[in-house]
């Protein structure tokens, strides 16, 4: 094999193997930030070591093996307090044959699994949500910094320096890294999921000129998902995420045009949506209402997205359903955004006027200023109703808001079906 | 990307062999682990080609062949749908397989198309006959 060639196929493996590695040797040494420098240390003895000898047959094994020779040497040298020092030799000795003991640990209302600890560490409330989303991508789906920074639209030592910070303010706060039980488990697991869905929208709001890597969060954020059901198979509002994420996905290929221009949910072609994602969609939503979740936040979004995925015709739209569970979600987390969203659910629904009433105070809310989609919206719900001079002037402050050509001349298009501008009649 | 990976037949699943308690086990554990590292999709396993068909076209006919068919090493046994960021993470997931018949088999991984690799030269008419869906759905 030629040596470019083994060398990928050592990082690849290395890939597959890191996140688990990092989370071992995080438990063992209750560092992250030094986790991830043994667990390079151990990728470059491989790269060395491997082209010689073949990949081994369990290359996690070998990995950590690796790995922790390097941290007593270090340890060694750094002579740090004897106490400790034993503390964690004892550590680095326990086999990973502990399974049983690991179980019951489980039982006992821990976690029990060094990955979902370390995506609880790299998702920790201490950290920014942005910090919170480059810790996560790098160690737990392995990306690289330079991927990183091209998937936010940012640069290589910005990237680079908000992971070190990160892991520094991780060191420094003292974090535990015991995993979080009870309450403080729920608030952890909430920023967990906010993360992951942070990353997907990343993608999500990716467009057709960007960069590759940027739209693939969508795929991270869809795998992260999955990794964590796999290890947290008991949190309702996990599924909930990932039956959100994999039905919204399914729709990534309908919702750009030909010319790049978004095309919205109802005109989208939906032969083009993704079967298979829907299903496993519909399948992670169906694992979150039998888990007791089907009020959470995220699950209550993917059975409005699944409402719309179940139909075949937009016309066929069960909008007084997709009424009812908006009602519901403003109800749980209240926001003005899903409140703008429930009134063009009701419009739907219930006629123009619903809409409009529920519309009315939303004007007045300081956080929706300038918000586009509102007065879209707006003009939509008073064109749909016979008031086409306030429709137009609502779809030209629209137009006005726009940053985006395609949307823009779709807005204006809107304004001009109104008819020609005039005073609006008091 | 997505793959799909077959599990290409040979002798022993074409003749509805099952597989040991050993085989389901290891099946089992690596399906465990292609889960949890979040890239499995789908998969499953398919009866023997006696119980398929194959529908022959030629020109406007069409005949009905039936199982089995020859070639045991072209069919397909079994297949998975994964989602892996390359064929070079497709490929070692693959290797830790373990060898899912008796004797000597093979899994083979297809990449599958995606949007991008129709680039421009699909373009126009595709995206006509999309726009033409479109307003056929809306005049529904």
């Amino acid at each position: 094999m030629a040596s470019t060639d083994i060398n990928s196929t050592v990082e690849t493996v290395f890939r597959i193997e890191q996140a688990r590695l990092i989370a071992g040797l995080t438990r063992m040494l209750r560092d992250v930030g030094l986790a991830e420098e043994l667990a390079q240390d151990a990728l470059v003895t491989a790269l060395s070591e491997w082209p010689a000898s073949g990949v081994p047959d369990n290359p996690g094994a070998w990995l950590l093996a690796v790995a922790k020779r390097r941290a007593i040497d270090r340890l060694r040298r750094a002579k740090m307090q004897e106490r400790k020092h034993a503390e964690i030799g004892r550590d680095l000795d326990e086999d990973r044959g502990d399974d049983v003991e690991r179980r019951d640990a489980a039982l006992d209302d821990d976690i029990g699994d060094d990955l979902l600890n370390l995506i609880f560490i790299a998702c920790h409330p201490v950290l920014s949500p942005e910090a919170r989303a480059a810790l996560t991508l790098r160690l737990i789906a392995g990306l690289t910094i330079s991927e990183i920074a091209r998937a936010f639209l940012s640069t290589e030592p910005t990237i680079a320096q908000r992971i070190t910070r990160a892991k520094k303010v991780l060191q420094e706060s003292g974090v535990a890294y015991e995993a979080p039980r009870g309450e403080a488990r729920v608030l952890r697991l909430a920023s967990v999921l906010e993360v992951i869905y942070l990353i997907f929208n990343e993608g999500y709001a990716a467009t057709a000129g960007d960069d590759l890597v940027r739209a693939d969060l969508c795929g991270e954020a869809r795998r992260l998902g999955r990794i964590l059901i796999g290890v947290a198979p008991d949190e309702p509002e996990a599924f909930g995420l990932l039956a959100l994420m994999e039905i919204q996905a399914s729709r990534l290929k309908a919702r750009v045009g030909a010319d790049g221009e978004a095309i919205p949910l109802p005109e989208q072609n939906r032969a083009q949506w993704d079967r298979l994602l829907i299903r496993r969609g519909l399948e992670a939503l169906a694992r979150a209402e039998a888990l007791g979740g089907a009020d959470g936040a995220y699950a209550l979004q993917a059975a409005i997205a699944a409402c719309h995925a179940h139909t075949g015709r937009a016309e066929d739209t069960d909008w007084a359903h997709i009424a009812r569970l908006y009602d519901r979600l403003g109800q749980i987390v209240p926001s003005p955004v899903i409140e703008l969203n429930r009134a063009v659910a009701h419009s739907m629904a219930f006629g123009p006027e619903a809409g409009l009433a529920l519309l009315a105070p939303l004007e007045t809310e300081a956080t929706l200023r300038g918000y586009l989609p509102l007065y879209a919206a707006k003009g939509d719900f008073l064109f749909r109703a016979g008031r086409y001079a306030e429709a137009r002037a609502a779809f030209d402050k629209a137009a006005g808001l726009s940053r985006n050509t395609a949307e823009r001349n779709f807005l204006l298009k809107r304004a001009a079906a109104c008819g020609p501008a005039r005073p609006v009649m008091r | 990307m997505r793959v799909m990976v077959m599990v290409k037949a040979t002798k022993d699943s074409e003749q509805g062999v099952m597989p040991s308690t050993e085989l389901l086990e290891a099946m089992g554990k690596y399906n465990e682990e292609l889960v949890k590292a979040g890239i499995m999709l789908s998969g499953d396993g398919l009866k023997p080609s006696s119980q398929g068909k194959r529908i022959a076209f030629d020109g406007p006919k069409r005949s009905v062949i039936d199982g089995p068919f020859a070639e045991t090493r072209e069919l397909v046994a079994g297949y998975w749908i994964w989602e892996v960021r390359d064929m070079a993470e497709a490929v070692e997931w693959a290797k830790r397989c373990p060898n899912p018949m008796p004797g000597p088999s093979e899994l083979e991984i297809r990449p599958f198309y995606e949007m991008a690799d129709f680039g421009e030269a699909a373009t126009p008419e595709i995206a006509e006959r999309f726009d033409r869906l479109r307003e056929d759905a809306k005049k529904r």
